[in-house]
């Protein structure tokens, strides 16, 4: 019988926390956790990464935070469930001292990594889970959502399908809470958006299986107007190759969560849908803020690769945590909690501050058409809507979140 | 409804159905002949899908041609099926005389290792492929537009069925892959070079994998997660059609595809366990699959993979035994995280003796484990976030939910025996896994729930890590003396025969069941320990992929002795904590250390630890 331990490969880390004693304060780095599925959802995550690093060295080459300390992100693995990230979460605070923790992509690991936060009273800032429920059902003081989550995005949707006529409409949607809690959502904003419509058709395929041909055939079957997509990554290059040869999206309208964004767009290649109302980010038209356009550029320079969607959520995020270390001036958690509450910061996308009543993030993401040009998808007549106009309003937020 | 609607869904089902049947049949032809449970199928499946977006592609910027299009997807096949024959020489020849169980861990680490190859060679992107030139149109079909391709594949199902049959019944490679399924020792017996064979099977076994993923690419983009999408509906097929039947996983295929063309139809939801519902539904009646046959071997002694001999603990065990017990009451000394890594190797320890106490010494090959440990823990969370109940009554709970579910599921379960038996237990998790999965409103869904802390007594990690110490520890303790009283005697007399367990009056399906539900008792009180070190439950804690690790950990440690489990746990658990931080590629490093200890250790820690005491010094 042997319980092994192995030896840490903290010696580094260890050197570094000897280190962290007053007399060398000025040049201490100041450490933040940032855990993530790098290896599982690589396609979101290594872009997200890259841009943390590009804004990492742009801060600390402007003198860094707190007075002329660098930040240092610690970069790790969440294992992509929640056992695991609540153990890698353990490990940053524990083993590498890092002030607060970020980051997660799967929503059950942003639960979990929120509810463990709370538990240890540390800050949490979720960045890409989209779950309502973090901010909602389950939300806590200690955990704030940079990027706009399900019913933001659903809501951007129904807006710009405001007065179109299409009245029967079809839902498809991954088997999961995501997939569900959109086509909730949907569901219960159609009818203020399209007064007499309804719901003819509900498909929901399990996530990263879907048999693309019965549930085409099931869609068509029903005769809708309008389809409402929820599928993305390889599912919905199924779907969309096999709608496309059966006719599906002709002549239809066809609303669809995150399509737009160049993780799931490029793959779609030559066979990208005419037309689609969909939620995403097209670098290649971003003409403004300045500032974006400077960092789509510096990307480009250092990584030889457009940004995806999470890269700009990457920079986002860091832009955010430098604000906050510059104005709370401490790494006591409930100085944190206190000063980014309400936290407004400049970003590369305008003005993006955390609301202190749900601790959401008011970051937006931008709506247009799909459109094919030169055998690539891309996005057409994109406007970026503003997070701070599609937010649960206040009367939902006190209802839903447990008082703090 | 029209019946032009009604066809053109019986075809959609159809071209699923042949799609999954190439992709199934080499991995039945394999087990057949092998007997290996071959979870880098999927993989193999993925490397297919890779291998052709990226070799048709490049043949159709000489013509665009149909020619040229399938000459890429059968290269994309015979690439793989060379794949395959490398990993049969390279690897799984050297673990033929170990127990076969032995080689589905084999199997597992190169699950890990390809994806993580993939992702470094194709990188993390989706990559669509091109569709099949002169098939890209619909057909029309009474008022229907339906895709020609899917009509081609329709006819692939069958046009591989029937060389496979032409193979299997004209020449003397195929003549021995049937004799080798009915009988391996009489082939073996009867002077047939093995090693040929089996490189052949492998080699015929991976193409039709490759196949079945290269012949994918005009309607889904190569993705990485396509391995794990596919291997276990590709296992539901090859069960329900019986293990090693060709026929029969045509059949089952046809059955499975058309059954979810129709089903989306009525549930929409249902996709996430209709072939799991299938596959315990098939196996309650018809033990053996539907074409399958009970093995010729089954009556025969052979010698068995298990505990032999529980025997006592010579001082070395025991000097091992205290020092590893002193480690581990040691950890508050080291740091905080030390704490929390030992107290998950404790209940994994217990999770895994639990385990092995069904395979090592009961013969009862369980790939649903984790069932019981996530139903243990959603008894003990669903207790204290729903009835708010504190820690100590939810501890209770969480056996008794365990025991409860593995007393239901096993009355089934023990009917059966060998991989049917393995098969069942896994649809039964999937089963209850889809159950906490969907049943939003009580169990939180996908999202889990969250607030499952410890009293405020056992809040910090050091008096969590004592509590759990003691509570694995008196589990382990009990478990191990009851593998050494006469129920686990009779349990091992069932296992290495039953008939003649039963004829000398013992009752072996009483036995084997009431074994299952300790089992699944003591699955369950790790399951709401881990709860209460988390915080949360979510229905991962359910899933394959965590059977599949309690299966390494007993493989790791080795299933012949009592105690190597706990070896193996600690010495898993510490590696995938290990590489976790190290890089991105740490499945890649992982899998390659499970091979390596598959080598170096081709009897577990344990058997290591006996050979080396066992050697004249």
């Amino acid at each position: 019988m042997t319980r092994i331990t192995l030896p840490r490969r903290a010696l580094g880390a260890a050197a570094l926390a000897t280190l962290a004693r007053p007399a060398f304060a000025q040049a201490t780095p100041i450490r933040i956790g940032e855990l993530n599925s790098y290896s599982r959802m690589a396609a979101f995550a290594v872009p997200y990464r890259n841009a943390m690093q590009l804004a990492q060295d742009a801060v600390n080459a402007a003198g860094g935070v707190m007075g002329g300390r660098p930040m240092e992100l610690v970069f790790r693995d969440d294992g992509s469930t929640p056992g695991d990230a609540v153990r890698v979460a353990e490990e940053l605070l524990t083993r590498e001292n890092v002030a607060f923790l970020a980051g997660t992509f799967l929503s059950n690991v942003g639960l979990a990594v929120a509810d463990f936060a709370n538990q240890r009273k540390r800050l949490f800032l979720a960045t890409e889970p989209l779950t309502d429920a973090i901010t909602m059902a389950q939300g806590n003081r200690y955990t704030f959502r940079v990027r706009p989550g399900t019913y933001m995005q659903t809501k951007m949707l129904i807006e710009a399908i405001r007065g179109k006529t299409a009245k029967r409409w079809a839902i498809v949607a991954p088997n999961y809470e995501y997939g569900q809690s959109a086509a909730a959502n949907f569901k219960r904003m159609l009818g203020d958006a399209i007064p007499g419509a309804e719901i003819v058709a509900e498909q929901f395929p399990a996530l990263g299986r879907v048999d693309a041909g019965a549930t085409v055939g099931a869609l068509a079957q029903s005769r809708p107007d309008g389809i409402f997509n929820v599928l993305f990554g390889p599912d919905l290059t199924a779907f969309v190759r096999e709608g496309n040869t059966r006719g599906l999206f002709e002549r239809r309208t066809v609303v669809s969560l995150l399509t737009g964004e160049p993780e799931y767009l490029i793959p779609l290649g030559d066979e990208t849908p005419e037309g689609w109302i969909v939620t995403g980010y097209a670098p290649d038209q971003i003409d403004a803020p300045p500032a974006h356009k400077a960092f789509i550029e510096a990307y480009k320079a250092r990584f030889n690769d457009t940004p995806r969607l999470g890269s700009l959520l990457g920079y986002v995020t860091v832009q955010i945590i430098a604000n906050l270390l510059n104005k709370a001036n401490t790494l006591e958690t409930e100085a944190l909690v206190n000063a980014l509450a309400g936290l407004a910061t400049d970003t590369i996308v305008g003005g993006v501050s955390m609301r202190a009543l749900d601790h959401q993030g008011t970051l937006g993401t931008w709506v247009g058409e799909t459109t094919l040009s030169r055998g690539k998808g891309t996005m057409k007549n994109a406007r970026y809507a503003d997070g701070a106009n599609y937010m649960f309003s206040e009367t939902e937020v006190r209802a839903a979140r447990p008082p703090a | 409804m029209e019946w032009s609607f009604l066809l053109v869904q019986a075809l959609s089902g159809l071209a699923s159905a042949s799609s999954l049947f190439v992709i199934a049949s080499g991995l039945t032809i394999v087990f057949g002949v092998t007997r290996i449970v071959n979870f880098a199928h999927g993989s193999f499946y993925m490397l297919g899908a890779y291998l052709a977006v990226t070799i048709v592609p490049w043949l159709l910027e000489f013509d665009r041609s149909p020619t040229l299009f399938f000459v890429g997807v059968l290269a994309s096949a015979l690439v793989v099926g060379l794949l395959g024959v490398a990993m049969e020489m390279l690897l799984l020849r050297r673990i033929y005389r170990v127990p076969e169980l032995f080689q589905l861990l084999a199997t597992f680490g190169v699950v890990l290792i390809v994806q993580d190859l993939v992702q470094l060679a194709w990188g993390p992107m989706d990559i669509p492929g091109p569709r099949a030139p002169g098939l890209r149109h619909g057909v029309t079909i009474l008022d229907q537009r339906f895709p020609a391709y899917e009509l081609f594949l329709i006819v692939v199902g069958p046009a591989v069925l029937a060389l496979l049959w032409l193979l299997m019944h004209r020449t003397r490679f195929g003549v021995l892959i049937r004799a080798a399924t009915q009988d391996r020792e009489m082939v073996g017996a009867l002077g047939v070079n093995q090693a040929m064979l089996f490189t052949g099977t492998l080699f015929l076994g991976a193409a039709l994998a490759g196949l079945g993923g290269a012949l994918q690419i005009p309607r889904i983009s190569a993705n990485a997660h396509m391995d794990l999408s596919v291997i276990t509906e590709a296992f539901v097929v090859t069960v329900i059609g019986g293990m090693g039947s060709v026929p029969g996983a045509f059949i089952a295929a046809l059955l499975i595809g058309l059954l979810q063309a129709f089903g989306v139809l009525i549930f929409p939801k249902i996709t996430l366990v209709l072939v799991f519902l299938l596959m315990a539904a098939v196996l309650v009646v018809k033990p053996w699959g539907l074409l399958g046959r009970p093995e010729a071997a089954a009556g025969r002694a052979v010698l068995p993979e298990g505990i032999l001999d529980p025997g006592r603990m010579d001082w070395a065990g025991k000097v091992l035994a205290v020092v590893a017990l002193a480690v581990m009451l040691a950890l508050p000394l080291i740091d905080a995280y030390a704490v929390k890594v030992g107290t998950e190797v404790l209940i994994f320890a217990l999770a895994a003796v639990s385990l092995n106490f069904l395979v090592g010494n009961g013969g009862i090959v369980s790939f649903g484990h984790a069932a019981y440990f996530g139903l243990g823990a959603y008894g003990a969370g669903l207790l204290v976030v729903k009835a708010g109940l504190p820690m100590e009554p939810a501890l209770i709970a969480a056996p008794i939910a365990g025991g409860l579910a593995a007393a239901l599921f096993g009355f089934f379960v023990v009917r059966l025996s060998g991989i049917y038996l393995a098969m069942l237990t896994m649809a039964f998790a999937q089963i209850a896994y889809a159950v906490v999965f969907q049943w939003v409103e009580v169990t939180g869904g996908d999202n889990g729930l969250v607030g499952v802390w410890p009293s405020h007594w056992a809040a910090s990690r050091e008096v969590y890590h004592y509590l759990t110490a003691v509570l694995t520890l008196a589990a382990i303790v009990f478990l191990r003396r009851v593998i050494h009283a006469p129920f686990g005697a009779t349990l091992r007399a069932a296992r290495d025969s039953a008939q003649r367990a039963d004829a000398i009056g013992i009752d072996v399906r009483m036995h084997r069941w009431l074994g299952f539900t300790l089992a699944g008792a003591a699955a369950g009180l790790a399951g709401g320990l881990y709860a209460f070190s988390k915080g949360s439950i979510d229905p991962t804690l359910l899933g394959i992929p965590m059977s599949v690790d309690f299966l390494s950990m007993i493989l790791l440690g080795g299933i012949q002795s009592v105690l190597g489990p706990v070896a193996g746990a600690a010495a898993f658990h510490s590696l995938k904590d290990f590489f976790l931080p190290l890089t991105d590629h740490w499945r890649l490093l992982l899998g390659l250390s499970i091979i390596a200890m598959v080598l170096v250790f081709p009897r577990g820690l344990a058997g290591a630890f006996a050979s080396l005491r066992r050697r004249p010094a």
